[in-house]
């Protein structure tokens, strides 16, 4: 009788910039997809989504960066994450250069999605990043 | 970090580790191979914290009121928690759960959990006791269990705290939708929130001419308590502070007046009913599907035997048989 949990995922935009506009868009996606999104909106730190993963026992971690900042913020999420010795993919979406995704993907984040990203490229990156964790 | 044994686990708890809270109310929301020992440690460790509940409207300021609590407690050097339950869409099962935004867990050092109301064997009336009683013997007090006033069950869930708290939102009629939900019966506390805005003093005005009437229907004679009404504007965290000091005085009500050990019986007596409704829920459907079961309706579609006289049977059948599956009946 052991049926699959739904995936839970942290969903925050770091630094202290911008709108959340965006990623309340995702968050309906995810939903409609069957997750369960715990919304954490603007202006959080390393340190606060890494709690809300530890309390919320949650799966994976999604961030919004819509500024130049993605370079030092999204690398800062993944160590923040390791250092607590939890084991969650982090999943980045905004308007982020190729070069730089790249190099955000050699610096441990598991997907980067851009402004044009499907409701169904959101939901496989995420359902990915997962399951390649368990 | 997933792999790590029930008995680690439980090692962390009492200092509250967040990670290890964390999934050890995961593993008892889902029923999980585990969850039987982790609900055993922690009913032998509970008892300590003082369980608030609070409810209301969709929108009347639930979070922002208990984010604004966390910072009091916190000052006052409490470690208080808070689960947090939202509603899961109908349609995916999927849901969003945003009351975390309100509430800042880092600067209050508070441990916040949000659950979906669907998506845990035996329902939401059997899982938040569960995740309460573990952030009890983790050391958490008071524990806030923030529901949407809507359904029967989260009625049940609040009306089950030590404490049960109702928000209504100045200017919405919330007090007669409330009264209409049974709310006005269960609550030992009302907020009147939002009361920057216009009709606050209408809401406060609604909430004391219904007590007046609930007093002549005799509700508050049996509680002993007439129940305060306190004016907040959670968004600046004015009157916040008399929230929190009259759920204390209440508190101090509960104990003084043996009422807190009429509150735990009667929250024990409901998990227990609870409990066992779900255990025959899930036999009488085994059953159904059974050969036996199948007799049973065969008997009842031929007109052999009335509807009434084939539940009689399949409930004979459970009565007569011990369900030689459940984990239960393997320990005695
Ligand atoms: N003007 C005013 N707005 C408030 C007050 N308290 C909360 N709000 C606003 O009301 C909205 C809803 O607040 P929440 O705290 O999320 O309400 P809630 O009852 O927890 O909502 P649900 O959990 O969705 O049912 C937010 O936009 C708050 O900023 C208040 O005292 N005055
Ligand atoms: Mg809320």
């Amino acid at each position: 009788m052991p049926h699959r949990p739904a995936i839970r995922i942290v969903l925050a935009k770091l630094g202290l910039d911008g709108h959340d506009r965006g990623l309340k868009v995702v968050a309906r996606i995810l939903r409609d997809a069957g997750m369960e999104v715990i919304y954490l909106g603007l202006r959080q730190s390393a340190e606060s989504v890494v709690a809300a993963v530890e309390q919320e026992d949650a799966h994976a971690v999604g961030l919004s960066l819509h500024n130049a900042s993605h370079l030092t913020l999204a690398p800062r999420m993944v160590g923040a994450l390791a250092a607590a010795a939890i084991d969650a993919p982090v999943i980045v979406g905004g308007i982020i250069p190729d070069d730089d995704a790249d190099e955000l993907r050699r610096a441990g984040v598991a997907a980067v999605l851009g402004p044009g990203a499907s409701a169904d490229e959101v939901v496989r990156a995420v359902r990915d990043a997962v399951a390649g964790r368990s | 970090m997933r792999a790590e044994s029930i008995e680690e686990l439980l090692a962390g708890a009492p200092s509250g580790e967040r990670r290890v809270v964390g999934r050890l109310i995961s593993i008892v929301e889902r029923d999980g191979d585990g969850a039987e020992e982790i609900a055993e440690w922690a009913h032998a460790r509970s008892g300590r914290a003082h369980i608030v509940g609070i409810t209301g409207a969709p929108g009347a300021g639930k979070s922002t009121l208990v984010g604004g609590l966390l910072a009091v407690w916190a000052k006052a050097g409490r470690r208080p928690a808070v689960l947090a339950v939202d509603p899961t869409s109908p349609l995916t099962g999927g849901a969003i759960l945003g009351d975390r935004v309100r509430m800042d867990s880092v600067a209050t050092g508070a441990f916040v959990r949000s659950m979906a109301t669907r998506g845990h064997r035996g329902g939401l009336a059997l899982a938040v006791p569960g995740a309460v009683r573990v952030l009890d013997a983790a050391g958490f007090d008071p524990v806030v269990v923030e529901t949407t006033g809507v359904g029967q069950v989260e009625v049940d869930i609040v009306g089950a705290a030590d404490t049960t708290v109702l928000v209504v939102a100045a200017g919405w009629g919330d007090a007669v939708q409330a009264s209409k939900a049974g709310l006005l019966e269960v609550a030992d506390l009302f907020v009147v929130n939002k009361a920057d805005r216009h009709g606050a003093h209408d809401a406060r005005r609604d909430l004391d001419l219904m007590l007046d009437l609930g007093r002549v229907s005799g509700h508050e004679d049996r509680r002993g308590h007439r129940p305060e009404i306190v004016m907040t504007t959670s968004t600046t965290g004015h009157g916040v502070e008399g929230v929190a000091s009259a759920i204390d005085e209440h508190r101090r009500h509960l104990v003084e007046s043996g009422e807190r050990a009429r509150a735990y019986h009667r929250r024990i007596a409901l998990e227990v009913r609870d409990r066992a409704q779900a255990l025959l829920v899930t036999r009488v459907a085994k059953l159904l599907s059974s050969e036996d079961g199948r007799v049973a309706l065969d008997a009842a579609e031929r007109r052999a035997m009335t509807p009434a006289a084939a539940a009689r049977a399949v409930a004979a059948r459970i009565i007569a048989a011990p369900d030689r599956t459940s984990p239960e009946h393997d320990r005695s």
